[in-house]
């Protein structure tokens, strides 16, 4: 019986509900000491001093010269230090590092730091230093431009975002004979054991990575632990125990990555009935103090700035600065949700401009099978822009309800985005993934570094298969992602897991498959004793793609969809209150219907929150709201009715037609909700849209669909 | 202090001060309630004290002397709320599970049948960055029907 | 949890009398009850002390009941009391709005009135409700039980007229007579700390009180005045002169003068 397509019972079983799952702060390790980070506490300058105020009995200190490889933790570059050897570029930089068996010594442990002060850069727009430039070009922006009969321009920004996954970061480090187990909360083992091997240098051996049960990742997830697995590790080094750092709620909100902070600036051109000419753009996000995944954030970003349209003149510029606040990183999006919040709005304010209702320009313009993508990509029938833009309005009855609603309190609005699965451009070739099965006495096991974060990675790699391998599906297990057991397949992120990782299992079950004969794995297994199949990413036939240029295929396939909001303005609060979110998404199709629901229902609130409750106060570079009392997330009361509709449109180079579908949600839904409330008659172009903001917003007057007085 | 933990009887001997989660988690080896902000924002670390819902980062062990203490591993472990939660897939990652389910456990145990505001209005002390709730909602109304056979 | 409690201690009185008397004999001595604010302020940079005093065991502090046709409600009530007392449903609604607002159940089931009130945040939920009722905080001490007006109870930012060695045991709500009416803005729809918390009862005559706007919760006087003089305009004018909000963490000063404004404007219409 196939599994694909049902929503089969996932392969925790009842753990998470029982309590019986196992995260990394419910593990216990004999002789285990507890670690502490010590902090810079001023965004730039230089330590001067390190003095150390308590009985260092029991007590293990690890400073920058216990490093015995390179102090960095190493990930596109090696800018970023493990730990301050004397330069400070961010509060809340990590200086020293502490352990001791004893939780109550080891935070009474009181240690001075002198330094010396520099003045701080935290405008973006004023910054020294520049991680990444990227520029599209696609046609003559020149000649668009005179073509064009209507010009419109504008500047839209979106703010910093906290992951907030519940269960905040930690790691233990277990030192055991021949090297040291690290096992954590995190989303891909192998870039931990890459920057403890650039770490520990010739000290690497025998360190492995093993993920834990993890409770949320979002990205958040993705890079970071790098750097506390590399404390811990250096703590367990020295004192030769297992340590634990365990971040509380306000050190994880603090001192971990957050989604860049983006400013997008638009010039467009189109014709008298709505058809783009040329489009340009300029893309500013802001980086922190260290370089880690900002150039691939910028090219996701800058590659979707253009948004799901077709025009043939498009110039985009982008740019990742340095400030010195603490790094921002990999946060579900990744650069997609800035720049598509900021095309979104802009499409909105078109359409208000000409007298256009937001659906026809879109429908006008959306990308179609044969059109070509700002970076020259030429798209086959894996398109669904007009699907999902036409289900979606004709599901919620937009157009009515915009002609209705005007001049009431209430709004209806819509966006259309779409979403890259897998690395951008060559991103996937130089991963080189490799992924294995092999047979065990009761079926077959899974061995991917790829971590189940909550999304469903071991359930939905085991129905793909066991349906590939004609089995059932409770004869396929997992290993856990240990870097000793496991092979690299590459990082959980960039909606890659399902396509490409999933991919590359289907071809080991049907390689695997074909060697198996008439017997069943556990037959075979029993006669031959263990048998494996390991595959390596082969990018599809005909892709082309240029660093140099930027120009060609940026990803294997998109997936597409379009969010309508419906929103009340209070007028005694200027609160927004969405009352409904339709979600129309197309990723090739669903391998677990109720988890793949899980993910846009997931996505939306979370994008819900980016665009209306979000809103990290940063003071003196660091930020100031670090609790949960203060930085808010969508409570249940918080969060609208969803009507979900999942388009199928199976593509051809997924596992059984399956495309990504992790962060496409999440990409909709703040400019949806920006767009309603424009509808209700504020003229909000950036977000957090909170109430203070929402007050202080010029009134739009309303008119006939829709354009502003 | 005494108390009863999951049916049974515990005698302990703790700081009066020390947060029922810790005692929970570090004196009786119950680790399923979860910390995940230490402010009683999140929820996560929702028990039961005599019968109440009550976030147990926030309570000194000492006030629940001689009090009924319920943690997530004092239910059955197919209880319709447990079943329901995982069915439904109101569980991604799983760390507020545990708080999720107490919080509601006294809403399906009550015969009431609750209307989907009233289950928001239950759950609106829990956090879940995962799910969006929807499916939460969805396991908590599907559980209670189950519970009182009106499924 | 990085407060290190091991040199805590923890007195648990059995009787009013001998909680009095710890709080006489051992100045410094911090009540706790709910603890609803307890290990945030020990954690964020609050050092309220070292020796806690749990009232929990003194049960009769609980009770809600009527003395003369007055609301007598224990110190202990929590909000969950509060929204399941018939007596507090039938004679402060206002109140048990309040109490449901407050935060997710698990709060609603540990934090206590007493609390609300010896805290003395200014964006106390229940703060601006008692202020409108007119009602009388009553006090404990060693020289015996006071009352005090609610509205002399504050005297200042966190600041109120309990002595050190007194314990809030009651607050008394005489009748309300009018239509009570509350509203609370909070940073989300549930689960928040109010930016803006908002009584008032319209009667033969108008009073109103507000929260989070000043250090301490305000009883609008002169808003009142103007209203019973029948003038919205004049009350806005008023209102403007009352209030004092500041810019923080939550919102700003601008967003809770409009809001304060919009707030008095819909208790009138709605009251009318």
């Amino acid at each position: 019986m196939a599994s694909v397509g049902t929503s089969v019972e996932r392969k925790e079983g009842m753990d998470r509900a029982t309590g019986a799952a196992r995260y990394a702060d419910d593990l216990r390790f004999p002789g285990m000491l507890v670690g502490r980070t010590i902090r810079s506490t001023i965004p730039r300058g230089r330590v001067t001093g390190v003095r150390l105020d308590f009985d260092p009995a029991g007590f293990t200190v690890v400073d920058h010269r216990d490093i015995p490889g390179e102090n960095c933790i190493a990930l596109i570059e090696r800018d970023q230090p493990c730990l301050v050897e004397s330069v400070i570029r961010h509060a809340a930089e990590p200086i020293l590092l502490l352990a001791h068996e004893d939780r109550d010594r080891l935070c009474a442990a009181t240690v001075h730091v002198e330094y010396e002060r520099e003045e701080p850069v935290f405008d973006p727009a004023r910054s020294e230093r520049e991680f990444k430039h990227i520029t599209i070009v696609k046609g003559d922006l020149d000649r668009g431009f005179a073509r064009a009969e209507v010009v419109v321009e504008g500047t839209y920004s979106t703010g910093a975002q906290e992951h907030v996954y519940i269960e905040p970061n930690v790691v233990i480090a277990v030192p055991e004979p021949g090297g040291m187990a690290i096992h954590g909360s995190l989303q891909c083992p192998y870039y931990v054991l890459k920057a403890l091997k650039v770490l520990l240098g010739s000290e690497a051996n025998g360190v492995r990575v093993i993920q834990t049960e993890t409770g949320g990742g979002f990205g958040g997830k993705e890079e970071y632990p790098s750097m506390i697995a590399a404390h811990a590790c250096l703590l367990a080094r020295k004192s030769g125990r297992p340590v634990k750092i365990l971040y509380d709620r306000n050190e994880d909100m603090v001192a971990t990555t957050k989604r860049h902070p983006a400013i997008v600036r638009h010039r467009t051109g189109l014709t008298r009935e709505g058809k783009l000419t040329a489009m340009e753009l300029d893309v500013l996000i802001d980086g922190g103090a260290y370089c880690t995944l900002s150039p691939v954030v910028l090219s996701r970003g800058v590659i979707h700035a253009a948004g799901p349209y077709s025009c043939a003149n498009t110039r985009i510029e982008g740019r990742a600065v340095m400030t010195n606040t603490p790094p921002n990183g990999a946060f579900r999006g990744f650069g997609a949700p800035q720049t598509q919040f900021a095309m979104e709005v802009h499409m909105d304010r078109i359409a208000e401009h000409m007298g256009l209702d937001p659906f026809t320009l879109r429908l006008r313009n959306a990308l179609k099978p044969g059109d070509t993508t700002a970076t020259g990509q030429k798209l086959g029938s894996d398109v669904s822009a007009v699907a999902v833009l036409r289900e979606a309005a004709r599901r919620t009855g937009f157009r009515r309800k915009r002609a209705k609603l005007a001049g009431t309190h209430r709004g209806i609005g819509l966006a259309l985005f779409y979403h890259g699965a897998g690395f951008t451009g060559g991103g996937e070739v130089m991963l080189a993934s490799r992924a294995g099965l092999e047979t065990t006495p009761d079926g077959v096991r899974i061995l991917v570094a790829n971590t189940e974060i909550g999304q469903g990675t071991r359930t939905m790699l085991a129905q793909i298969v066991a349906d590939a391998l004609g089995v059932p599906y409770e004869q396929v297990q997992l290993a856990q992602p240990d870097t000793s057991v496991v092979p690299d397949s590459g990082p959980t992120v960039a909606s890659r897991t399902c396509m490409v990782v999933g991919g590359l299992l289907e071809r080991c079950a049907q390689s695997m498959r074909a060697r198996l004969g008439d017997a069943s794995p556990a037959e075979h297994h029993a006669r031959h004793g263990r048998l494996e199949v390991v595959e390596q990413y082969a990018p599809p036939p005909g892709r082309k793609w240029s660093d140099e240029t930027y120009r060609g295929d940026a990803y294997a396939t998109f997936a597409w969809g379009c969010d309508v909001a419906e929103v009340e303005l209070d007028p005694v609060t200027l609160e927004a209150r969405v009352h409904k979110l339709t979600a129309v998404q197309e990723f090739g199709r669903p391998i677990h219907p109720a988890l793949a629901r899980g993910q846009i229902e997931g996505g939306t609130a979370q994008g819900l929150g980016w665009a209306l409750l979000e809103h990290v106060v940063m003071r003196d570079g660091v930020m100031a709201n670090a609790q949960l009392t203060n930085y808010v997330i969508p409570t249940t009361l918080d969060t609208p009715p969803m009507d979900v509709v999942m388009l199928e449109n199976p593509f051809a180079g997924g596992p059984f037609g399956a495309k990504g579908l992790g962060e496409l949600p999440i990409d909709g839904p703040a400019p949806a909700v920006v767009n309603a409330i424009r509808h209700a008659g504020l003229d909000v172009r950036a977000i957090p849209a909170t109430p203070e903001a929402l007050a202080l917003a010029p009134r739009l007057a309303p008119s006939a669909d829709g354009a502003a007085s | 202090m005494k108390l009863v933990l999951n049916g049974s009887p515990r005698e302990l001997e703790v700081h009066p001060l020390k947060r029922l989660l810790d005692v929970l988690r570090e004196d009786c080896g119950l680790p399923g309630t979860k910390e995940g902000c230490g402010e009683g924002e999140c929820g996560a670390c929702t028990v039961l004290v005599d019968g109440e819902p009550v976030v147990s980062c926030l309570v000194p062990c000492a006030q629940v002397e001689g009090c009924e203490v319920v943690t997530i591993e004092g239910l059955a472990g197919d209880h319709p709320l447990q079943r329901a939660i995982m069915r439904e897939v109101g569980s991604q990652c799983g760390i507020c599970t545990p708080g999720v389910i107490l919080a509601a456990y006294p809403l399906v145990e009550s015969p009431r049948r609750p209307t989907l505001q009233r289950v928001r209005e239950a759950l609106a002390g829990n956090l879940c960055r995962c799910t969006g709730y929807e499916a939460i909602h969805r396991a908590v109304l599907g559980a209670h029907a189950e519970r009182h056979g009106t499924a | 949890m990085r407060t290190v409690i091991s040199g805590f201690s923890l007195r648990r009185p059995r009787t009013l009398d001998g909680a009095l008397r710890i709080l006489r004999d051992e100045p410094g001595t911090v009540p706790i009850a709910g603890c609803t604010d307890v290990y945030v302020t020990l954690e964020f940079g609050g050092t309220p002390g070292t020796r806690y005093m749990d009232l929990t065991p003194l049960s009769s502090l609980r009770r809600i009941t009527t003395r003369e046709n007055r609301l007598v409600i224990g110190a202990l009530a929590t909000y969950t009391d509060l929204q399941r007392s018939r007596l507090v449903r039938a004679r402060l609604p206002m109140l048990v709005e309040s109490a449901r607002l407050v935060g997710g159940i698990q709060i609603q089931n540990r934090g206590t009135v007493g609390g609300n009130l010896a805290n003395a945040s200014p964006a106390g939920d229940t703060l601006p409700v008692f202020a409108v009722a007119d009602a009388e905080v009553v006090l404990a001490g060693p020289s015996g039980e006071r009352r005090v007006p609610f509205t002399a109870f504050y005297t200042g930012y966190r600041a109120s007229v309990r002595r050190e060695d007194e314990l809030i045991t009651a607050v008394e709500v005489p009748p309300v007579v009018g239509k009570q009416w509350f509203r609370k803005v909070g940073t989300r729809a549930a689960q928040a700390i109010s930016k803006v918390v908002f009584a008032g009862v319209r009667g033969l005559e108008t009073r109103l009180a507000i929260g989070s706007v000043a250090p301490t919760v305000l009883r609008l006087a002169r808003t009142e005045a103007a209203l019973d003089k029948g003038s919205l305009d004049d009350a806005l004018a008023a209102l403007a002169q009352e209030i004092a909000p500041i810019d923080d963490l939550r919102s700003t000063a601008d967003y809770r003068r409009t809001v304060a404004a919009n707030l008095v404007r819909q208790f009138w219409s709605e009251t009318a």
